[in-house]
């Protein structure tokens, strides 16, 4: 049984200029320890349907339905309010990109850390302190004892988002859900961060959500990724298929238009237009206005995710074949 | 004459006042340390390095946006001793765009005004060769002419970035400092932005200085760059040298920690990972700045103080072992 199964995962808000459907359809499941990358620009509905497994969403104006949403065998979408506040931290856990505005500002660290082990766990005040002290070392925090005693504006960026880490695996939980954790972060705190999480799957064997809008920091982190466009996953695969065997339009022009730290000279290649209104039906493929790849059957019926080669799939007309790094078997 | 310098900067520092303190003098927060800069007639120069290296200072500092000392030549003037009325003169050589450019558009203004008001500000384009301008200068950042009626709410991020260019070039610049200016887009919007400002390049022959935090775009986008760490330029070198061949420990450790979208390559990649985070720059470490993060310093870099040198033709670091 996988750890995460999401079926016909749709979110939709109520509004004005009439209902959004910020997910649209989203399915896939999470094995135990995998780490599976979720990739796609603003607005491509990555982070609400993060924040939809977590039951984040305000209803209303809010709405999640979803055909199967189970965590562990466990309906999500039936809990009640007090058992997904203890879902929350003990089995799914999440950190997002602003640290600060997640940690109270006139609370010490330690009492932040302390405040959920003993809450959950129900552990005593001096066992809480012990193993908040074990979890700051964990995540990398040199002197563990003394800095519980501080308060977050007397830690620097990449450090709050270590107490956030710290925080999220106080209770052990099977699955971190990391919300472009790591965007507003330097390059080289970032990849402090990312050894940090790699160490962490490593050693705790925590199964990882990582969303994110950097294809590069998805290439080096995660075992699967899915794309996703306009509120659906377009194509999802193991990495190394769907990074040197795009099967979607889309992802092969996220991949032409990103500039490469490793390659210049040429010119990157856009993709024309912006993406759809998600208050407007779709009844064709959601990114065919923007296209380069297009055939006729696009203007005809709305592609489906299709298995495209063992666990690679993608919801695509075109053949990208010619697109395909020859030199990488897969 | 295509490598003529445009600009160049020569020992420019900014310096904010820091910290009070009881019984002593007030920290100095010196932002911008000493740093050299050239930038070529019709060529970018990037300008990198990660928050608070003092790489924006330094770009305000050549607009005399703050209060900067050193010499600032452009086109054989010294801004830095320019009179008010010159320095007007001169500014409308020099533009800005910045990161959220929504915000640094009038919301009450139609698009067609704002690009307008550019135009007045420096007299220029008047009367009844108002309006084809406007339009020209719409059609050259690639917007129909219909947003002339727009405000700016309703444009998207990557179509306020245009506007903003438009106003910039509006002014017929020679320089425009590009402050973060793709870095909130997505990237297939961003594309089509650094696709716009190469090619405006190629047409109008403009210079940039593209400060930018992201090494990935810098190289896309520049023929120089220098790296910057903690107000002091560290290497500085053409473009395919520095990425190629780089030569401090800082940009090796910043080049190794980008990611690149290849999971193959990803995962034989050599990394330096730093430890630690960015110094107090009101304190900073002595001798080389960087020698607290630096994974081969040695008793010696606290002592002395490391100065830019030419490792080869072009090609200089501030490190006492290359």
């Amino acid at each position: 049984m996988p750890l995460l199964t999401v079926k016909n995962l749709r979110t939709q808000f109520s509004t004005e200029r009439g209902t959004v459907r910020a997910v649209d359809g989203v399915s896939f499941t999470l094995e135990e320890g995998e780490v599976m990358g979720l990739v796609g620009e603003s607005g491509s509905g990555k982070s609400i349907t993060a924040l939809s497994i977590m039951r984040l969403i305000k209803e209303p104006p809010g709405k999640i339905m979803a055909d199967e949403l189970t965590f562990d065998g466990v309906d999500l979408l039936s809990l009640s309010p007090a058992q997904l506040r203890d879902y929350r931290t003990r089995h799914i856990a999440m950190i997002f990109q602003d640290p600060m505005r997640s940690l109270n500002p006139v609370l010490t660290i330690g009492r932040q850390i302390t405040e959920t082990l003993r809450r959950h766990l129900r552990l005593s005040g001096g066992d809480a302190r012990r193993r908040a002290i074990e979890l700051l070392e964990l995540v990398g925090i040199p002197r563990a004892e003394k800095r519980l005693d501080e308060y977050p504006h007397q830690f620097s960026g990449g450090m709050r988002q270590r107490v956030m880490i710290a925080i999220a695996l106080s209770c052990n939980p099977r699955l971190l859900i990391a919300d472009e954790a790591t965007t507003a972060l330097d390059v080289t705190i970032q990849a402090q961060i990312i050894d940090l999480v790699r160490r962490l799957r490593a050693d705790l064997g925590t199964a990882v959500i990582w969303i994110s809008h950097d294809l590069g920091l998805v290439a080096g982190l995660c075992d699967r990724v899915s794309v996703m466009y306009a509120g659906r996953i377009v194509e999802s695969g193991p990495v190394r298929d769907v990074f040197y065997r795009p099967a979607h339009g889309y992802t092969l022009g996220l991949m032409n238009c990103t500039p490469r730290v490793d390659d210049i000279g040429h010119r990157l290649k856009p993709i024309d237009g912006m993406p759809p209104n998600l208050a407007e039906p779709m009844p064709l493929c959601p990114f065919l206005p923007r296209c380069e790849k297009a055939v006729e059957a696009c203007s005809v019926k709305r592609p489906l995710l299709e298995t495209v080669a063992n666990g690679h799939m993608a919801a695509c007309h075109a053949d990208l074949s010619d697109h395909w790094r020859k030199d990488k078997v897969a | 004459m295509s490598d003529a310098l445009l600009l160049s900067a020569e020992g420019l520092t900014v310096s904010f006042p820091g910290r009070a303190r009881l019984f002593a003098k007030r920290d100095v927060v010196r932002a911008v340390d000493g740093v050299d800069l050239k930038i070529k007639r019709g060529q970018t120069l990037g300008l990198v390095g990660e928050s608070g290296c003092g790489k924006s200072t330094t770009g305000y500092a050549l607009l005399r946006l703050n209060k900067a000392s050193g010499r600032v030549m452009f086109d054989g003037v010294d801004l830095m001793t320019l009179p008010a009325d010159g320095l007007r003169q001169m500014r409308r050589r020099i533009q800005i765009i910045f990161q959220d450019a929504a915000a640094s558009l009038d919301p009450r203004m139609t698009i067609g005004d704002l690009i307008s008001e550019a135009l007045d500000l420096h007299k220029l384009h008047t009367g009844e060769r108002r309006a084809p301008r406007v339009r020209e200068l719409l059609e050259l950042v690639g917007m129909p002419q219909r947003f002339a009626e727009r405000y700016p709410h309703e444009l998207s991020g990557g179509q306020a970035q245009r506007i903003a260019i438009c106003r910039a070039l509006a002014v017929e610049p020679e320089l425009i400092i590009c402050d973060e200016a793709v870095s909130a887009l997505d990237v297939s919007i961003q594309a089509q932005i650094l696709n716009l400002l190469q090619d405006l390049q190629q047409r109008l022959g403009l210079s940039f200085l593209f400060i930018s935090h992201d090494l990935s775009v810098v190289r896309h986008v520049s023929h120089d760059v220098a790296v910057m760490y903690l107000g002091k330029v560290v290497e500085q070198a053409p473009a395919n040298l520095l990425f190629e061949n780089p030569q401090h420990p800082y940009t090796r450790a910043l080049l190794s920690a980008v990611p690149v979208p290849d999971p193959d390559l990803e995962k034989s990649r050599e990394r330096v990972v730093l430890t630690g985070d960015l110094p107090n720059p009101a304190d900073p470490p002595s001798g080389c700045r960087f020698r607290t993060r630096c994974p081969v310093a040695q008793a010696k870099c606290a002592e002395t103080l490391p100065v830019l040198h030419e490792v080869e033709p072009q090609h200089s670091a501030a490190c006492l072992f290359v």
